[in-house]
């Protein structure tokens, strides 16, 4: 099968095993989102992925090639990781920011392809407004379509994402999901965001994989996963469906409370 | 076609900082070379500049002796010693993330001075005087081995420390003060028990002084110091990497703990090698570094040069400076920076910068 597949993943820090013998699989082309409460695996999910951290076993494979097999140098070229807090202890500028971030491509430092793909990238994000600005002056919906940018300039095949729109307001988190939308159709990547808003799912997600306790709960289309019976069962909620224009879950209470009316 | 022309703005802006950039380090240069000249006609014997221009284009002339024998080595020593520490200086506080790091903050300055205290202690301490031409030439093998050999002691206690115990910035800075605090320990117990003439003599080889310098220790110092400076220019985007973010960094395929041990290793050789021959010469690791940031932004592809130009423009200015105070003495340029420092360090806090980088 084309696109990302991950076997039997297991993994962890120190002795605490968090993810359990996860298997996943995305295509290329389409958004998976990977939902699930705090703590479910997610994160160390796509560290994994990234190898940013090393998991106890399992494989993880691209268009058939061993990635866990990559070297961290080969692997930078092909995965692009936009990690969920990134404080730079770095002031400098977007357009730098952005340009270091072919560093995977560089030989002795950049040269003109570099800048002209970091100004190509600036353009498809729109971010000419900000190409000059200081990274530590942004603002939060700024900041993470500039992290997306230096994302997409390394030109990766597979694109995760942890959690982008936590820090966002209502437009942004529209703007920015579309954006991811957008790019991974056009150049046909992989994409997995773990994302914890439901509804930015159900509207924008092509797949959902709903994780509890470090395995995969279900996978499948947003709308036949997020059923209020396995929102219950991961979440503790109680939610129903409500279909407007389209589709969205709306959370009702705690399970474990016991109404008084 | 408006995003065509907004694109190349940027690049043209991008230009142009860059440009702006090497224009300030063109000039640092230059300001090099001018304070080079200065150190070779100040002095006890003062040389007008043509002739001292002169003196080191013809061999033979008036001022041969001291040019040749004295002020030249000394003016290139501290121009590669000055580069040196700052490239130390300027690596490390990159690497671990603390503007407060250099290979100093690590111990090298207790490991150099044990090393150099039981080598005098052991009677080593008797450099030998040759006399050339009425000027007085100092050379102590022994002692500058030994003080090499306990640097290497302490850079690979914490090496292998961190290696075991994960490279993190706080491992690293906590067991160098833990090596630090230990050598210091251990040449106050030495020297406990040594004559006054020893005490006296490590005291006096710890002020850093550019006395001490000949054409082997200029040429020990400029080729690690210039082997180092290509080395952590080629690496400069990987400090950028670094500070933005280690999982960052990862993620463009550089190995954090491996940037950071490697770092540490070879900015504490060169650091070793100057004070090995020179003695502890303090502050220009930290302050080269932070001056250049200001001028510079973080970029480390223009930092790292502007630093151990800044660095190289210094002590060759200190050291000057040490000549003419208080002729015909010779003050020790580690006490000259010494002094310098300070200021320097509270002004920039002053400035109040809410990031070091």
């Amino acid at each position: 099968m084309e696109g990302l597949r991950i076997e039997r993943l297991t993994a962890g820090y120190g002795r605490r095993m968090v993810l359990k013998d996860v298997n996943l699989e995305a295509s290329e082309g389409k958004l998976v989102a990977l939902l699930g409460p705090n703590g479910a695996g997610k994160s160390t999910l796509l560290k994994c992925v990234a190898k940013i951290l090393k998991p106890k076993s399992g494989r993880i494979y691209l268009k058939g090639r061993d990635l866990t097999r990559a070297s961290l140098r080969e692997l930078s070229k092909i995965v692009g990781y936009v990690p969920q807090n990134m404080r730079p202890a770095f002031s400098t500028t977007v357009f730098e920011a952005i340009l270091t971030s072919r560093l995977p491509h560089f030989k002795w430092g950049p040269n003109r392809t570099d800048v002209e793909k970091a100004e190509e990238v600036i353009k498809v994000l729109g971010l000419e407004g900000l190409a000059l600005r200081k990274i530590n002056e942004l603002s939060g919906g700024e900041w993470q379509k500039v992290l997306l940018a230096m994302a997409l300039v390394k030109e990766p095949e597979v694109l995760l994402l942890d959690e982008p729109t936590s820090n966002l307001d209502l437009k942004h988190q529209l703007e920015v999901l579309r954006l991811i939308k957008r790019v991974t159709k056009e150049r046909g990547l992989v994409t997995i965001a773990a994302l914890h808003d439901v509804n930015l799912a159900l509207r924008f997600a092509d797949e959902a994989a709903l994780m509890k306790d470090g395995s995969i709960y279900a996978v499948g289309r947003p709308e036949e996963v997020l059923v209020p019976e396995s929102i219950r069962d991961v979440y503790g909620v109680d939610a129903v469906l409500v279909k407007g224009p389209r589709l969205f879950i709306v959370v009702e209470d705690l399970v474990d409370e016991v109404s008084a009316n | 076609m408006k995003w065509c022309l907004v694109a190349r703005t940027i690049a043209t802006q991008y230009e142009r900082l860059t440009w702006k950039r090497t224009v300030l380090i063109f000039s640092l240069f230059s300001c090099l070379v001018l304070a080079f000249i200065a150190s070779i006609c100040v002095g006890s014997a003062y040389i007008p500049p043509s002739q001292a221009i002169a003196a080191l284009l013809t061999r033979g002339g008036d001022f041969d002796a001291i040019v040749w024998e004295i002020r030249l080595p000394r003016a290139l020593v501290a121009v590669f010693a000055g580069a040196g520490l700052a490239l130390g200086g300027v690596v490390m506080q990159a690497s671990l993330r603390n503007p407060m790091a250099s290979p100093f903050t690590l111990g090298m300055s207790s490991a150099a001075a044990f090393g150099a205290t039981v080598a005098v202690v052991l009677g080593a301490g008797r450099f030998l005087r040759v006399y050339v031409g009425g000027f007085e030439v100092y050379s102590y093998y022994p002692l500058i081995i030994s003080s090499f050999l306990s640097s290497l002691v302490a850079v690979f206690a914490i090496f292998f420390f961190a290696k075991v115990k994960g490279a993190f910035p706080e491992t690293i800075i906590l067991t160098g003060i833990a090596i630090s605090f230990l050598f210091s320990a251990a040449t106050s117990l030495i020297q406990y028990f040594g004559t006054t003439e020893q005490v006296a003599a490590i005291v006096f080889w710890l002020f850093g002084s550019l006395s001490k310098a000949s054409w082997e220790a200029f040429w020990a110092i400029s080729l690690t110091s210039v082997a180092l400076l290509v080395l952590f220019m080629k690496w400069s985007y990987r400090y950028d990497a670094l500070l933005i973010d280690e999982d960052f960094a990862r993620n463009l395929g550089v190995n954090p703990e491996r940037l950071r041990l490697i770092t540490m290793v070879l900015s504490s050789l060169v650091t070793a090698v100057i004070t090995s021959f020179l003695g502890v010469i303090s502050f220009v690791c930290l302050i080269a570094p932070h001056i250049a940031r200001m001028v510079m932004g973080s970029e480390h592809k223009h930092l790292i040069p502007a630093s151990a130009l800044i660095g190289a423009n210094i002590l060759i200015l200190s050291d000057a400076a040490s000549r003419i105070i208080m002729p015909p003495i010779i003050i020790p340029v580690g006490i000259i920076t010494s002094f310098l420092g300070t200021p320097l360090l509270l002004y920039l806090l002053l400035r109040g910068r809410r990031h070091w980088y």
